[in-house]
């Protein structure tokens, strides 16, 4: 009796829930946060937009006709169409192997693949350029043969992989050890052949993940700079990929047009930031790395 | 490679009646092998033929040591921002629930989306001295494009991510239960915040702060428009190694990538052993 009233004497608003922060505290966090994420993260992308089309839309229409900048969308299309399945299979490849067998060393192997995140954009080029720069063995032999790395395709080509390496094997890895084994014992007990069991039992479990490894992989080939700035020479139309046709452009206090070309890569961004949220959404049980990412 | 794997008698542990084991991972140590280790092995190999007083002399540069200087003061002051500000944003993100929650925290994931080359030149436009912000700050004699504060700014954008994303599924996991046994046994809110659940969370913060720091200090597209890149003031390792290669000074811009290597391997065994430790003493990676 006497803690019922006790209880109903309680002043409701002096005591807060004890699990939870005042109203005043939360209303101070959130505002610190949006405030926050306000500054650092959608004002520069409102600037991309505004800045694009400072000058109207027809000057934005124009800069992004130009021949130059034309022929870096295109080749930024054609390093992510070659660098992005070649990550795909390799990563497909990594995962089966790591996820579906036990051998030693294969923590180690996981770290290994890991090594170009933690390796500097600029370092990924040099790598390259240490490679098959003038000073190498491997580069002047295959300039004898007519075959150009650095300072072209090639050599663009190879730093975007480099630095899209981990993507897809580091979203599948995790994925396929969680749904272990059984699914592929018993397709092959039943009778299917190694291949069949990959295409109708593995692939369709790992598909979700799958696309949202490449996705990101997208992501980062077509927008990678560093490692690109470095092995590819700057030649315009030649060898300039967007993002470096957004820096030449820059550079020339052409601003208008650096920003109209850096508005298409903002695009792609908010695009696979779109895709990537609907992926977590709707198959977020399909994929591994759905909250690390 | 696959051959001579099998030679060593690289089989699998446990005998599995799943087929393509020499397949698969020969093909994945070959290209590993083949796009990362090898390359890779260049910079430590053409260092080493370098000979240490070589090494030693350009290492101890007076213009590499500080553009080493620039890179890591920037990035560990970036780090500390983004874990103060990162933490708040992820116990917001987790806890709170408030109208556009949904579509900010996909936001989070903008800096992994977004070109750096973009990042670089639309922070640039918000903080030169004729930019958004920058135009209210010059008045005032607060300049933060084309000085350090400008790279430290470029470096928040880049590592907001890493501190938010790590901190995030901790907060999640969390049991109300161990909070509401803080509360019964009499502690105040922010004791429990600051005794119970901040030492949980240490170690997730601790992986965002080394991950957010280490992508810091390599980082190269985002900084370069906004820093000025002022030798010896304003000049990062990443940019000196370029300066260097288009000087075709090949054994400078090695040296220095060998350093930034040998000190990012020594960050990456730090994170290590900080999921270790946290394994160990919570049950839990972070």
């Amino acid at each position: 009796m006497v803690l019922e009233v006790s209880f109903a004497h309680q002043p409701a608003a002096s005591q807060p829930a004890p699990i939870t922060e005042t109203p005043v505290v939360r209303i101070v966090l959130i505002s610190a946060a949006l405030a926050f994420l306000a500054f650092f993260l959608v004002l520069p992308l409102i600037v991309v937009f505004v800045e694009a089309l400072r000058n109207g839309f027809d000057a934005y229409r124009s800069a992004l006709t130009e021949p130059d900048t034309v022929s870096a969308i295109r080749l930024t299309l054609l390093v992510a169409a070659i660098a992005v399945p070649l990550n795909l299979v390799f990563g497909v490849a990594a995962a089966w192997a790591i996820a579906k067998f036990e051998f030693k060393g294969k923590a180690f192997l996981i770290t290994l693949i890991d090594l170009p995140f933690s390796v500097s954009p600029v370092i990924s080029g040099l790598v390259y350029v240490l490679l098959f720069g003038a000073g190498s063995v491997l580069g002047p032999w295959l300039k004898s043969y007519g075959i150009e790395v650095l300072f072209a395709v090639p050599g663009i080509v190879l730093a975007t992989i480099f630095v899209t390496f981990p993507f897809v094997a580091r979203e599948l890895i995790p994925l396929m050890q969680d749904q272990g084994t059984g699914d592929e014992e018993a397709a092959l007990s039943l009778g299917a052949s190694g291949w069949q069991t990959f295409r109708l039992v593995t692939l369709p479990n790992i598909r979700w993940g799958l696309l949202y490894g490449v996705l990101l992989c997208n992501a980062r080939a077509m927008g990678e700079f560093g490692a690109v700035s470095v092995v590819s020479g700057h030649v315009r139309g030649l060898t300039n990929t967007m993002p470096l046709q957004v820096e030449i452009l820059y550079n020339e206090y052409n601003f208008a047009a650096s920003f109209a070309v850096a508005s298409l890569l903002a695009l792609l961004a908010l695009l696979t930031l779109g895709l990537k949220s609907i992926l977590e959404f709707r198959y977020g049980d399909h994929i591994a790395g759905a909250s690390k990412h | 490679m696959t051959a001579t794997l099998a030679a060593a008698g690289w089989r699998p542990r446990k005998p599995s009646v799943i087929p393509g084991f020499g397949l698969t991972l020969g093909f994945t140590l070959a290209y590993l092998s083949l796009i990362v280790l090898i390359p890779l092995a260049g910079i430590v190999w053409r260092s080493a033929a370098l000979g240490w007083p070589r090494f030693w002399a350009i290492a101890t540069d007076e213009r590499t040591l500080q553009a080493l200087k620039v890179s890591f003061g920037t990035a560990l002051v970036a780090a500390l921002v983004n874990v103060f500000f990162g933490t708040i944003v992820a116990w917001v993100l987790v806890r709170y629930r408030f109208p556009g929650r949904r579509i900010i925290d996909a936001m989070v994931d903008l800096p992994f989306a977004l070109p750096t080359a973009v990042a670089g030149i639309a922070l640039t436009a918000i903080y030169a001295p004729n930019g958004w912000i920058g135009s209210l700050l010059t008045p005032l004699g607060v300049k933060i494009a084309f000085t350090p504060v400008g790279i430290v700014i470029a470096l928040i954008f880049i590592g907001l991510p890493f501190v938010v994303r790590t901190v995030e599924p901790l907060i999640e996991e969390i049991d109300a239960e161990v909070e509401e046994a803080a509360a019964t046994l009499g502690a105040k809110r922010l004791q429990t915040i600051s005794r119970v659940l901040l030492p949980a969370l240490a170690p997730a913060i601790l992986t965002g702060f080394a991950l957010a720091f280490a992508r810091g200090v390599g980082e190269y597209g985002s900084v370069i428009f906004i820093a000025g890149n002022i030798p010896y003031v304003s000049e990062i390792a990443p940019l000196l190694i370029v300066i260097r290669l288009e000087e075709f000074d090949y054994a400078a811009a090695t040296a220095i990538a060998a350093i930034m290597l040998a000190l990012s391997f020594a960050m990456l065994l730090v994170i290590n052993l900080i999921q270790a430790w946290s394994r160990r003493r919570f049950g839990h990676g972070a």
